[in-house]
């Protein structure tokens, strides 16, 4: 039997404000136990909420990006429920009028292209956190079955942004997460850091046979890496397909994946959960969006992804393909522009060497575009003397490393003090392939006799006999010139 | 609409309030009659009307104010857990539940 499957998205993006979406306290990761948890996040009674302007001008931006419909009402409700990192009761968030509604994300496949759509991305307050593994001076209250509570995360500003159910694997899932993950960095809107939970997603997840309507869905809570996400939906699949086999029925549920065993499981305390009881919160007036606040913050976007993946293929003569990775993030898309600028090299030079040696260290160092140690001028310094013919790919490969571990502050250093600089001198290289030429004679008979293999090993002794820095085209010139007479 | 027995115990359920077997009768009683007050409200007539979703929400009303995105809050975490039944190491300390 063929299953498909499918698969919607409910992204949590934490909003780069400095303060709380309803409270003046700091909104930053990683301060001590409840040092930023003000009156209004602890729940004091008698504190009311004020909405904080720049929250609301992110979430516009990302409707604006995303071609959504900004509502010029919009209202906030109360989400009832009770959890011990809840201290109100319920949550802000927004029910039926939204701020933003519709909108599509274009996502890159191993087969081309497809465009997934939005419902919505409303704003709405974070929970705190609760903190089961306590040490210290909490450890013996551990013992008595207590759990602390941090109400630093409450009130952190979410966005929270709803997909159709157009994913039709975890594949493409996860191709939809890196897209919108790379869109909300983009835009200045969120820091995107996974560990710190800026940037989790919720996945709803049902299969049917193709053409069916959309069978009973489950959704899988809190993953906050592309990696668990794809291993949650694969595993979720799979547990549905072998269900419904066995002649059993997928029940609409909370799941939770566990990392360590690979597998989901039921939240049975979110079984009554359902009945969320929303109801505008009277606490907070309605929205109102003016048109002019609108074209204010749209004057404020940047160029986004897909039109300067386009622009750079049609400034830069490259292919869509390097295009696209080279646009994949804005960070690097900004060094690529900058690598461009201060190497005066072909645009086609910077971008093989961005994506092939630089993303190689990056890579192997476990590090991204923004914690890159490499500046566009130190590699741009580097190209522009592979593009002038002092380095040879090889050399310039050396370099690289050189640059690459802090070695060094700029190639010309390198090729200065390492006296790398390539021998293109005609005359140098001449009395090199003369030398080599006498030495290996019977090489140049087994050549003359027309064993072209010969001349390959001639051509390795006079780069060795340069250590490396002869021009191999012009050595290579120079070896047939020699050996033809 | 009325409510029954089950309603009101799933309600109470929802509201992390315990209300006694023998208080239940009463309770629904009180609950039908505050839907009774709904029926009649919703005996009016409101085609055409759009929703309110806040009293000041009216034609030429009042809209949210914003604030200005600036850390305004010093940290007062001594004198809000002085009050708190039982706090240590910052942490605010809750009978666990556990997922």
């Amino acid at each position: 039997m063929t299953w498909e499957i499918v698969v919607g998205l409910e992204t949590h993006t934490q909003l780069l404000t400095r303060s709380k979406i309803f409270s003046g306290a700091p909104n930053a990761f990683g301060a001590a136990p409840n040092a930023q948890a003000s009156a209004v996040d602890i729940a004091l009674p008698g504190v009311l909420p004020v909405l904080n302007r720049t929250a609301l001008e992110y979430a516009v931006r990302f409707g604006l990006a995303t071609g959504g419909r900004i509502n010029q009402r919009s209202v906030f409700a109360r989400k009832n429920y009770f959890y011990p990192d809840l201290p109100k009761g319920y949550q802000i968030s927004q029910y039926e009028l939204p701020v933003v509604e519709g909108g599509s994300l274009r996502i890159a496949l191993a087969d081309g292209e497809k465009t997934v759509r939005l419902v919505r991305a409303h704003l709405e307050e974070d929970a705190g956190k609760s903190v089961h593994e306590l040490g210290g001076d909490s450890a013996v209250a551990a013992g008595r079955g207590m759990s602390g509570i941090d109400l630093n995360r409450a009130g952190t500003p979410l966005l929270e942004i709803v997909s159709e159910p157009d994913m039709r694997s975890a594949a493409e899932a996860v191709a939809y997460a890196r897209a919108l993950h790379a869109l909300v960095v983009w835009i200045g809107i969120c820091d995107g850091n996974m560990q710190e939970g800026s940037f989790r997603c919720d996945a709803n997840v049902s299969v049917r046979q193709p053409g069916a309507p959309l069978g009973t869905r489950c959704e899988i809570k809190n993953l906050n890496s592309f990696r668990f996400l794809e291993r949650a939906i694969e595993y979720e699949a799979t547990r549905q397909i072998e269900l419904i086999e066995d002649g059993g029925k997928v029940t609409q549920e909370t799941r939770l994946f566990d990392a360590e065993r690979g597998e989901t499981r039921s939240m049975r305390s979110k079984e009554d959960a359902q009945d969320y009881r929303y109801f505008p919160d009277p606490d907070l007036l309605p929205l109102v969006i003016q048109d002019a606040e609108i074209e204010r913050v749209r004057a404020t976007l940047p160029e986004l992804p897909e039109a300067r993946c386009e622009r750079f293929g049609r400034d830069f003569g490259l292919s869509a393909y390097d295009a696209g990775v080279l646009t994949s993030t804005r960070a690097s898309a900004d060094y690529f522009e900058a690598l461009v600028a201060s190497s005066a090299a072909e645009p086609k030079l910077c971008a093989n060497w961005q994506m092939g040696e630089l993303a190689g260290a990056l890579n192997r160092d476990e590090k991204d575009f923004t914690q890159n140690p490499m500046t566009p001028e130190a590699l741009g310094g580097l190209l522009r003397r592979i593009a002038d013919g002092t380095l040879s790919g090889k050399l310039a490969k050396e370099v690289f490393d050189v640059l690459w571990r802090g070695e060094a502050s700029s190639a010309d250093e390198v090729i200065d003090k390492r006296g790398l600089k390539q021998i293109s001198d005609t005359g140098a290289i001449e009395k090199l392939v003369d030398e080599v030429l006498a030495a290996n004679a019977a090489q140049v008979a087994d050549y003359l006799a027309g064993k072209e293999k010969a001349f390959n090993s001639l051509v390795g002794q006079v780069m060795k006999a340069s250590r490396g820095k002869a021009n191999p085209a012009q050595v290579n010139e120079t070896l047939k010139r020699r050996l033809a007479r | 609409m009325s409510l029954s027995h089950d309603d009101v115990a799933r309600i109470a359920r929802l509201a992390r309030i315990d209300i006694p077997a023998a208080e239940t009768g009463e309770v629904l009683q009180q609950l039908n009659r505050v839907l009774g007050l709904v029926d009649e409200l919703r005996a009016v007539d409101t085609t055409g009307v759009e929703p309110m979703a806040h009293a000041l929400d009216a034609r030429g009303g009042m809209a949210q104010r914003l604030r200005p995105d600036e850390a305004t809050e010093p940290d007062r975490r001594e004198a809000y857990q002085a009050v708190a039944p039982e706090v240590a190491d910052g942490l605010y300390l809750v009978p666990r539940v556990l997922e």
